[in-house]
């Protein structure tokens, strides 16, 4: 009982956190498997979304037009970073590809600092902040919403890329790029296709996260570096992978801050990065390689 | 061939000298005293380095329209040190070597000024830092060059126990950030608890650019702690308020001075409510009898302030403020010379400033007593004047 009395408290904060590193992972899946690049300016999405929203909520007191605004304007920037940045490269190679997207990701946040300040701003929870008691521990509706909302996505995301046509077509795309162009799918529509949902994936984790941890400029370096780390654990390119990935390093973050010190919480995420390198690069659910 | 190159080598290196000797002969009386300043004003801490570069800038401006200090204007060179250690010492450098420069005005951070005054001690410049870790100026025998306007932390950490000894509040819990502010406030609140009979029940620590410390504040959950006592700058305090409030934590919650800006209010929201914290002066400086002598001093900075930056004012802002205030007095009465600039800094008495009235001595070196904190509560988005 002792035990069991904060562990549950861990476990919600983890599973939140964990369910914002899966969102994030997803949509570094979905470039990987679109392009066999890392996009490094998927956290910066996660920040612009959560700017934006708070901007357009300020503009506009309306959280499902803040949301659903900031998801289309982001998703514009995903699109358009796509279109400016990635596409006009002579020789795309992933590693000069990976570069520019290092480049952008500094290109994002430095015009968001320029656009927002340096300071940080408060979205409020989407429906009230009055804990929910839940045996030993509390829960925030905002928990509740960070969680359904990213299965929602999840199984949307699933369904897609099942379901229908386009999906399938990405989907083909990510087995063999060749063999898909021959039987005519657009490769690079869907490239353009895959920042675009990863770009909307990571504004919707941002925008969820924001009454939580406030927005900031430079609050998506860190999200987007362990969006990458859950995305590997997981098993680069892998659905299931990227949720599992997420989940688990929430968790061991938020017991490692708990039951060891505060001060491993970072360490813990990166030395998970680094064991599942050594003993299964493949990621946890396998991937593909 | 080779003896007339030569010769009119020296013949123009000679001419050259006689230029350098014409330029320091003629521009003597108007030449301006050239004050460094090394801010954070770009980083994670650029909300110290800002307005402490206003604040600076401020008040050279005012005094260069007035005719500058003897007759010889104000010059300033200011560089970003990004909240970076290496950086800060690169600056630190380059004014150290400038021999033009008389005394250098910050860094903001504590890391970056105890790695600055490593290099301005050695250059035997005066440096008046604007931060509060202890450390900076003492001991005050071996810090000679160095100067501080920012309250210590020990004297926050006074002011705190003092309120809970009133309150009748024994048992606390510490949550500490893990920068350099957070470490020394924690050296701090465990080496000052048995003065006060106060009992370091729990002790926490975050990250700086954490962003959930619930399972901080759940730990804290199963210890007899009767409060709160969290240590950190930046949005990180806010997110420890929200968080204690999502778990149901009731204790009473009480933050650093490291969070006294209407800022902090703002990101805290409904949560802030009720946080008690010590702050200077200039935070409720409109709640301050008018017996108080440093309420003209705030009240002034604060109009001057708001009206040139149309930005409210901040007490770290008030940091730089002083310090340049101080230092005009000191070129006042000591010119162009390091030596006896310092040496008027050292005796500088019942210097009236943002921070707190300053008696500097050559056994303190930041003059200021816990005095210059006052206790305020958080309520219905404003500071409230309490102790």
């Amino acid at each position: 009982m002792e035990i069991f009395a904060p562990l549950l408290q861990y476990l919600i904060s983890g599973l939140t956190n964990g369910a914002i590193y899966a969102l994030i992972a997803l949509g570094f899946g979905i470039i990987y498997n679109a392009t066999t690049i890392i996009n490094f300016a998927q956290g910066e999405m996660v920040m612009l979304g959560a700017l934006c929203a708070i901007s357009i909520y300020h503009l506009a007191p309306s959280l499902p037009l803040a949301f659903a605004g900031a998801v289309v304007l982001v998703t514009c920037v995903g699109l358009i970073f796509e279109r400016l940045a990635l596409s006009p490269v002579k020789d795309p190679t992933p590693i000069a590809l990976i570069i520019i997207t290092v480049g952008g990701a500094v290109l994002i946040k430095g015009v968001a600092m320029l656009l927002w300040g340096k300071e940080a701003y408060n979205l409020p929870p989407f429906s009230g902040d009055a804990p929910i008691h839940l045996g030993p521990a509390t829960i925030l509706p905002q928990n509740l919403w960070v969680l359904g909302i990213t299965a929602i996505a999840v199984a949307a995301l699933e369904a897609f890329f099942r379901l229908t046509l386009v999906g399938k077509a990405m989907r083909a795309c990510a087995y063999n790029t060749r063999a898909a162009r021959l039987v005519g799918i657009a490769a690079g529509r869907m490239v353009q296709l895959s920042f675009g949902i990863s770009a909307a994936l990571g504004a919707g984790a941002g925008i969820l996260i924001a009454p939580l941890t406030l927005g900031v400029y430079d609050m998506g370096t860190m999200l987007g570096l362990k969006g990458f780390s859950a995305a590997i654990i997981g098993g680069l390119g892998s659905m299931a992978g990227g949720v599992l990935g997420g989940l688990v390093l929430g968790v061991a973050e938020a017991l490692a801050t708990g039951f060891i010190s505060s001060g491993y919480r970072d360490a813990v995420a990166f030395l998970l990065l680094l064991l599942v390198l050594f003993l299964r690069p493949q990621g946890l659910t396998g991937g593909r390689k | 061939m080779k003896t007339k190159a030569i010769l009119v080598g020296v013949i123009l290196a000679l001419a050259g000298l006689g230029l350098i000797c014409l330029g320091c002969g003629g521009a003597k009386k108007t030449e301006p005293y050239v004050v460094g300043g090394i801010f954070s004003i770009s980083g994670p801490a650029s909300y110290l380095g800002e307005p402490e570069r206003n604040s600076m800038e401020m008040v050279a401006e005012a005094v260069n329209a007035q005719g500058g200090i003897n007759g010889r204007p104000l010059k300033l060179v200011i560089y970003d040190d990004e909240g970076d250690v290496t950086k800060a010492r690169l600056h630190a450098t380059k004014l150290a070597q400038d021999k033009d420069c008389l005394a250098v005005i910050g860094p903001s951070l504590t890391h970056t000024s105890m790695a600055t005054l490593e290099i301005t001690q050695k250059a035997k410049l005066p440096l008046i830092s604007c931060a509060a870790g202890i450390g900076i100026t003492v001991p005050a025998k071996e810090r000679v060059w160095v100067f501080k306007t920012a309250q210590t932390d020990q004297m926050a950490v006074d002011r705190i126990y003092q309120y809970l000894q009133k309150a009748n509040l024994q048992q606390v819990a510490i949550l500490t950030v893990s920068t350099g502010f957070g470490v020394s406030g924690k050296e701090q609140l465990l080496a000052l608890a048995s003065k006060y009979g106060i009992q370091v029940v729990a002790q926490e620590v975050f990250g700086e650019k954490d962003t959930d410390m619930t399972p901080q504040l759940t730990k804290l959950r199963g210890t007899p702690a009767q409060a709160v006592i969290c240590w950190g700058t930046g949005p990180a305090p806010a997110l420890v308020a929200k968080n204690m409030k999502q778990l149901g934590l009731t204790l009473p919650l009480i933050q650093s001075h490291g969070v006294a800006s209407k800022k902090f209010i703002e990101l805290a929201g409904d949560a802030g409510d009720g946080i008690i914290l010590p702050a200077g002066k200039l935070a409720v400086w409109q709640q301050l009898p008018d017996t108080d002598p440093q309420k003209a001093v705030c009240k002034e900075y604060a109009e001057k302030y708001q009206a040139k930056f149309k930005a409210p004012e901040s007490s770290f802002g008030g940091y730089a403020y002083d310090a340049i205030r101080m230092l005009n007095q000191a070129l006042a009465k000591a010119g162009s010379d390091r030596e006896k600039i310092r040496g008027e800094l050292e005796g500088l008495k019942n210097f009236v400033g943002i921070s707190g009235i300053f008696n500097m001595s050559p056994e303190d070196h930041n003059g200021l007593s816990p005095a210059a904190f006052v206790m305020v509560k958080i309520q219905k988005g404003g500071f409230q004047l309490i102790d």
